[in-house]
């Protein structure tokens, strides 16, 4: 927050245009204590924006000479947020009605949660005044307004509980008949953390109407609900614009992630698109298997895209990987129709198996020995790691067969598989289980 | 030098040479991976990645980040961008420059969170209350999604508004191969900032009528005033009919007046062809596919990639039009944009629509079977 540092200290925040509340309402008490509080800290008003939601309480902003944010129902705390996060020296004030912290109820439990450096006064009068008296979600229990006419069946809410308990750096309740609001708001803005005042105040064109509500009447229906007042939380841990500048202190200054360009240093022939998909199952690095493979062809020379599916429960199920190959750069990575289907388990038959009934008499499938008789015109060719010495495990078997196919089928150079796994975190156990995949298809 | 990547990575990396350095958003496949991609990148920078509590915190504090002098963008899917509409709507009221990422899936409603569509398109253009222009641009290629992030930041910037960048599951989460020499950099324009000097001058000007004003930043030496209502220059709300006539002439004339600045249309005709295939997106590659499918045959087809769909390119769509017969729009959708060019299409050419709605992509084969 930045104080105001030059000689003339202001008088007034407000400018010449008189306020447009009914008699007795008591936005004009709360305004002129958060004017009150803005000459005791001599903010500049510049460096200060009071945000205001909807209703008649939004109104407030254009009677300052402040900056002003004028925005949305309900979402007044997500610019402040907004406006906060980019320049952490800005006053931000929100202005808001319990309208407003209804609807955008979720923002204020978040912010709440962040501690994030703005001030909300709620002016909690119980009631919409602007759209003509309709409940809240503040309205007291058995209140009548215009849309609980024989009484409001629902509980209101602790708002000052609500944020208190999920983490706000300073609480307080109370009226606009406080003779401390003044001070409570500086303090507020002051505490530079999430700051909310839950200011009870009358409506007097509906709320006092409906209800005989008074000024006796907000104190009692507080004592009712055993709705304490005053500064009810206060918490000092970091502010959020200082702690998430400071989770991301580390990164500060690191390049951004370019291209990563692969060289070709090998030449494939291939004079048509031609499409390699792997069935598998999750855990079975099948999408890691073809991104091996993408990588190799265009060590090739080749063009390669990889389109993956598999459940949005990535764990389980099938997963299915397309590796297509083309000579030239691909526009349409779409293509249905394998040139070569891989089979490793049930779960990604089960997605293939219509496929692979529809595949032609020169498409290859590759299976391991469970699958050997699926119903398919293509060429089946069985390829059984068991033939292999020792154990493949499951995560190495895409890895393997892939080799296998690479290397059966001589669509893209197997140095260029072996240069492509050996850059790898894990070269060396790659590299086995591609010199596992060339034995395989020697059988 | 070619590399293997997709087109999240591409977008992201143009909005980090766009010079984007706020970024809100809200998990949704299929746009989570910019989302987490941002998060990494902005606090290289020195700028900020927040993941909000949900969509409409995301756009909300990307709007107020943007006031206070942030380039910001956010991204979501079609149930994402419900939930930005009436912010969206607050944006063009106020000004503000922003881009907005619609990464389409298959709707309606929670539809297919991983299957491809292209259902979006009418609904960016009237997704929010009151009737206004919007600009959008749709990628067709990973590269595109670079180039088109920056060139969306650019037009933002330009036109102090929010500006759509509708791309799809396809495009955003199929690996392929680029060759990095088809990035193509877009030179982004500076934020137009009221200056110290001219702190007086009032946040916005409707006259003349297609004026952009300098933008006032929070924490500009003079206050700063921003209203989502009508509002007069100084942003004070106003009722009165010259004013509130004023100011919505101005959001409509400021993007219209200078339609040539936003339309990019890619063409590739033969002046021999009688029918000409036009699509956008994800769609345009199996159109291009398509032709070179056509042309190998000896076929004779023309072919058009809309890249800026919105406003609509009106010269250039109308040129393909009467160059041709016929003219073969294809779109995951049940024919949103055919609408438009069936509006352009004088009698002598018939417009026919390719369209798929059920999370597959339009084939190659699709176009051909019109050819034929
Ligand atoms: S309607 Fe109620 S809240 Fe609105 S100005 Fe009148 S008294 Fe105040």
């Amino acid at each position: 927050m930045s104080i105001l540092t030059t000689i003339t200290p202001l008088g007034s925040y407000r400018n010449d245009s008189p306020y447009p509340f009914c008699p007795g309402c008591g936005h004009k008490s709360i305004l002129d204590n958060l004017n009150a509080a803005l000459v005791e800290l001599q903010v500049d008003p510049a460096q200060t924006v009071i945000v205001s939601d909807i209703g008649c309480s939004g109104l407030s902003d254009q009677y300052f000479i402040t900056s002003a944010f004028h925005g949305l129902h309900g979402r007044s705390v997500t610019y402040a947020t907004g406006i906060k996060l980019a320049q952490p020296e800005l006053t931000v004030i929100v202005v808001m009605g319990d309208g407003g912290t209804g609807i955008g109820g979720t923002h204020l439990l978040n912010a709440a949660r962040r501690n994030i450096g703005i001030t909300v006064l709620v002016f909690n009068n119980f009631n919409y005044g602007m759209t003509g008296g309709q409940h809240s979600a503040t309205t007291p229990t058995g209140a009548v307004t215009s849309t609980t006419p024989g009484g409001n069946p629902e509980r209101p809410l602790d708002i000052c509980a609500s944020v208190g308990v999920n983490g706000a750096g300073y609480v307080w309740r109370g009226t606009n008949f406080d003779t401390d609001l003044t001070e409570r708001i500086s303090e507020a803005i002051l505490s530079e953390s999430f700051a909310l005042l839950d200011i009870w105040e009358l409506c007097t064109a509906y709320f006092v109407k409906s209800n005989q509500f008074t000024r006796r009447a907000i104190d009692s229906t507080l004592e009712e609900l055993g709705f304490e007042t005053g500064v009810l939380y206060r918490d000092g841990r970091p502010e959020f614009t200082v702690a998430i500048r400071e989770a991301g202190l580390s990164s500060l200054g690191r390049p951004p992630d370019g291209p990563q360009p692969i060289p070709s240093e090998w030449t494939a022939q291939l004079d048509h698109p031609f499409l390699i998909e792997m069935a598998g199952s999750a855990g079975g690095r099948v999408r890691s298997a073809v991104r091996i493979g993408a990588i190799a062809a265009i060590k090739s020379g080749l063009y390669a895209s990889q389109r993956d599916d598999y459940p949005v429960t990535v764990k389980t199920g099938h997963s299915l990987s397309r590796l297509l190959l083309a000579n030239r750069p691909i526009d349409y990575a779409g293509s249905e129709q394998p040139n070569v289907l891989v089979v490793l388990t049930d779960d990604g038959y089960r997605k293939v198996a219509k496929r692979a009934a529809r595949m032609t008499g020169d498409a290859v499938v590759y299976v391991l020995p469970e699958f050997s008789t699926i119903d398919t015109p293509a060429r089946v060719v069985v390829l059984d790691p068991a033939t292999l010495p020792g154990r493949i495990g499951k995560g190495d078997l895409a890895l393997v067969v892939l080799a296998a196919v690479v290397e059966h089928s001589g669509v893209i150079p197997i140095e260029a598989l072996r240069s492509a796994v050996a850059a790898g975190p894990f070269g060396e156990s790659n590299l086995a289980a591609v010199a596992h995949g060339v034995a395989l298809a020697a059988k | 030098m070619r590399e293997l990547t997709d087109g999240s990575t591409a977008i992201v990396r143009g909005a980090v040479d766009a010079g984007c350095n706020f970024f809100a958003g809200y998990p949704i496949t299929p746009a989570s991976q910019i989302l987490t991609a941002m998060t990494r990148e902005m606090p290289k920078r020195g700028g900020v990645a927040i993941q909000g509590e949900d969509e409409i915190s995301s756009i909300g504090m990307c709007i107020g980040a943007t006031m206070a002098g942030a380039r910001a963008m956010t991204a979501t899917s079609g149930p994402g961008i419900s939930l930005y509409s009436e912010n969206i709507g607050m944006a063009v009221m106020g000004e503000v420059p922003l881009v907005i990422v619609d990464v389409q899936r298959l709707g309606p409603s929670t539809g297919g969170a991983t299957t491809a569509a292209q259902g979006d398109i009418q609904f960016v253009r009237w997704g929010t209350g009151g009737g206004y222009p919007i600009i959008a641009l749709a990628p067709s290629t990973v590269p595109e999604c670079y180039t088109l992030t920056m060139k969306a930041f650019d037009l933002a910037e330009r036109f102090r508004c929010p500006v759509f960048l509708l791309t799809d599951k396809e495009l955003n989460l199929t690996a392929t191969t680029v060759d990095i020499e088809d990035y193509q950099r877009v030179e982004v324009r500076p934020r137009s900032r009221r200056s110290a000097e001219t702190s007086i001058e009032p946040p916005y000007s409707y006259d003349p009528p297609d004026a952009v004003g300098a933008v006032a930043t929070y924490g500009d030496p003079a206050i700063v005033r921003f209203t989502g209502s009508t509002h007069d220059e100084r942003a004070f709300i106003s009722k009165d009919p010259a004013t509130v006539g004023a100011l919505n002439e101005h959001l409509v004339a400021k993007i219209h007046a200078h339609q040539d600045e936003i339309d990019l249309v890619a063409t590739d005709l033969d002046p021999k062809a009688t029918t000409a295939f036009l699509s956008y997106g994800i769609t345009a590659g199996s159109m291009r596919e398509a032709v070179r499918i056509a042309r190998a045959d000896g076929r004779r087809v023309s072919a058009a990639t809309v890249h800026s769909i919105w406003p609509v390119p009106e010269t250039a769509i109308r040129a393909i039009l009467e160059g041709h017969d016929r003219v073969v729009i294809g779109e995951l959708n049940h024919g949103q944009y055919r609408r438009e060019i069936e509006r352009l299409a004088g009698p002598g050419t018939e417009v026919i629509g390719v369209h798929r709605n059920d999370g597959t992509l339009i084939t190659p084969a699709d176009f051909l079977e019109v050819l034929i």
